[in-house]
């Protein structure tokens, strides 16, 4: 814990540039990492379910996300004439926005010494990482929300709506699930949150903490089984019903953003980030490889969750929220927190 | 039911013409046997475990591999009995056709797609065995059903049903097909399941 509240309270300097170059380092990672993950699903729920998943473009059908993005792009930027203009097409922007931003957080390593100049692994480091993460998640909901409601389709409204209400419900417990974590470690900084698990990863002692975490995480990428939001059987698409084209792939890229996010959060918060066990200290450069293998781990729970749990109901969704996990996660934080000072 | 008297129906005004009889809904339920609810605890673990056979399900279709049939690449073969596109034959010593233009297969035909025109057999012209031939035989193909009833009605064994399934065209009347199309022999684009298989 020492070495954690040391290193929180480490700021040290980067020139300006080098802030500009990691904000569009990071951004291309993201849209990199995106069109793997999307590929990688795809294949994967078809054989959790005895298909191939997409085979045609590419080998093994691996330029299958490539054709979609293409195929999105190149279409037709439409607009229902009931949508109320403006919001409509600032939305979509609204969710990748928050969803880059949220992208930022996650520590990829230790800071490195790259051409001399001393450059953390990560978008910011902020001291107060959790509400940071916990701020943009909020703004994103803004992206669905608005989106939802300035396409003037009812649908579209409903699926706004329930993301509403999911969303609110799932923070709840989601944060409450990270004090937990920021009680052990002592420290808001998420580098330092590693740091802390240097002896053992969180997932350990906070297990309870770990499952609320991803169950709410699931929830908040309105993943399913808590896709409510989107229910094509019976919202038709939700939220993104009236977008097409570029708008659409937009919410789409944010939505796999967003499980990018949950996942690396996750990682840090509670599979030890870039740390290995067994006492190994590989160079500095594998960090980040750990870290992004750890985060496909993540990954691959988000879509063997998907191949297997049906849809909830919209009045499970809500009881499961308030009377199964937010009661969970107050019990794990305060068990914790009893711990935590009865031990130090 | 007169032994549950329903307090609304009394009260109903004398005025109305059809009685309301006194239905109580109470007769009508029955009580159906549930689970039991399990406990708190006991309903947690239990979901928990059923998610987690949930789980495990679905990881053990990963290592059975996918079952499915790459279609145009990969094809599932056909029994023997199998109805497809139809054939004409011939005798295969004398080269002539089975066909004598008898037209029972287009009467046999409940879809009404078979066109025949027979035309009688000369010296100078031997068509088919028979005393007559077909000098028109057209099947429209967009029209047939498969019923296999021109082969059962046919009493020369002149035409049978292939193995052929892949007919689309791009054009209707490309689906016609005549007598010259039917007699040739047809490129078997369908495997064929071996007997006994």
């Amino acid at each position: 814990m020492s070495a954690a509240g040391s290193l929180a309270v480490v700021g040290y300097y980067e020139p300006w540039w080098i802030q500009i170059l990691k904000a569009i380092v990071i951004f291309a990672i993201a849209l990199q990492l995106v069109p793997v993950v999307l590929i990688t699903e795809r294949k994967l729920l078809g054989r959790f379910q005895g298909r191939y998943g997409p085979n045609r473009v590419g080998p093994y059908g691996l330029l299958q996300p490539l054709a979609d993005i293409l195929k999105l792009l190149t279409k037709e930027q439409f607009r229902p004439s009931t949508s109320a203009g403006l919001l409509f097409v600032l939305a979509p922007t609204i969710s990748i926005l928050t969803a880059v931003a949220a992208f930022a957080l996650i520590p990829f390593g230790d800071p490195q010494f790259i051409f001399g100049t001393k450059v953390g692994l990560y978008g910011v480091d902020v001291s107060i990482g959790p509400l940071y993460l916990f701020a943009f998640s909020a703004i994103a909901f803004y992206g669905i929300m608005l989106g939802g409601w300035s396409s003037g389709s009812k649908y579209s409204f409903l699926g706004a709506m329930r993301a509403a209400a999911q969303l609110i419900s799932y923070e709840v417990s989601q944060a409450l699930a990270l004090v937990g974590v920021i009680f052990a470690a002592q420290t808001l900084s998420l580098t330092g949150i590693v740091h802390a698990q240097a002896g053992m990863w969180y997932v350990v002692p906070q297990f309870l903490g770990f499952l609320i975490f991803l169950v709410a995480g699931f929830a908040e990428t309105n993943r399913a089984p808590f896709d409510l939001t989107e229910a094509d059987a019976e919202l038709v698409g939700g939220y993104n019903t009236e977008f097409g084209g570029g708008r659409f792939a937009s919410y789409y890229f944010a939505e796999y953003l967003n499980v990018l996010v949950v996942a690396g959060i996750t990682t840090t918060v509670f599979l030890g980030g870039w740390l290995l066990p067994f006492g190994l200290h590989p160079p500095g450069w594998v960090d980040p490889i750990v870290v992004l293998f750890k985060m496909a781990f993540v990954t691959f729970l988000f879509m063997w969750i998907r191949a297997t749990l049906p849809r909830l109901r919209y009045d499970q969704l809500m009881s499961f929220g308030w009377k199964v996990l937010l009661p969970l996660a107050t019990l794990n934080t305060l068990v914790t927190a009893i711990l935590v000072v009865a031990l130090n | 039911m007169p032994e549950h008297p329903n307090p609304d129906a009394e009260q109903a005004p004398a005025t109305t013409a059809i009685a309301v009889t006194s239905w109580n809904p109470g007769d009508d339920v029955i009580a159906v046997q549930r689970s039991p609810d399990p406990g708190a605890a006991r309903g947690a673990w239990r979901a928990f475990r059923e998610t987690a056979r949930g789980l495990r399900t679905t990881l053990a279709r990963i290592g059975e591999g996918p079952s499915t049939i790459q279609y145009p690449e990969e094809k599932v073969p056909v029994y023997p009995r199998f109805r497809g596109r139809h054939k004409l034959h011939r005798f295969e010593d004398t080269g002539l056709e089975k066909c004598v233009g008898c037209s029972l297969c287009a009467a046999a035909c409940p879809a009404d797609c078979i066109r025949v025109v027979a035309a009688e057999n000369t010296p100078e012209n031997r068509v088919s065995a028979g005393e007559r031939y077909a000098a028109v035989y057209e099947i429209n193909l967009s029209r047939c059903i498969f019923c296999g009833y021109c082969e059962i009605a046919c009493p020369f064994d002149a035409i049978t049903m292939g193995h052929d399934y892949e007919l689309s065209d791009y054009d209707r009347s490309d689906l016609i097909f005549t007598k010259e199309m039917l007699l040739a022999e047809p490129l078997e684009r369908t495997p064929l399941r071996n007997e006994g298989e």
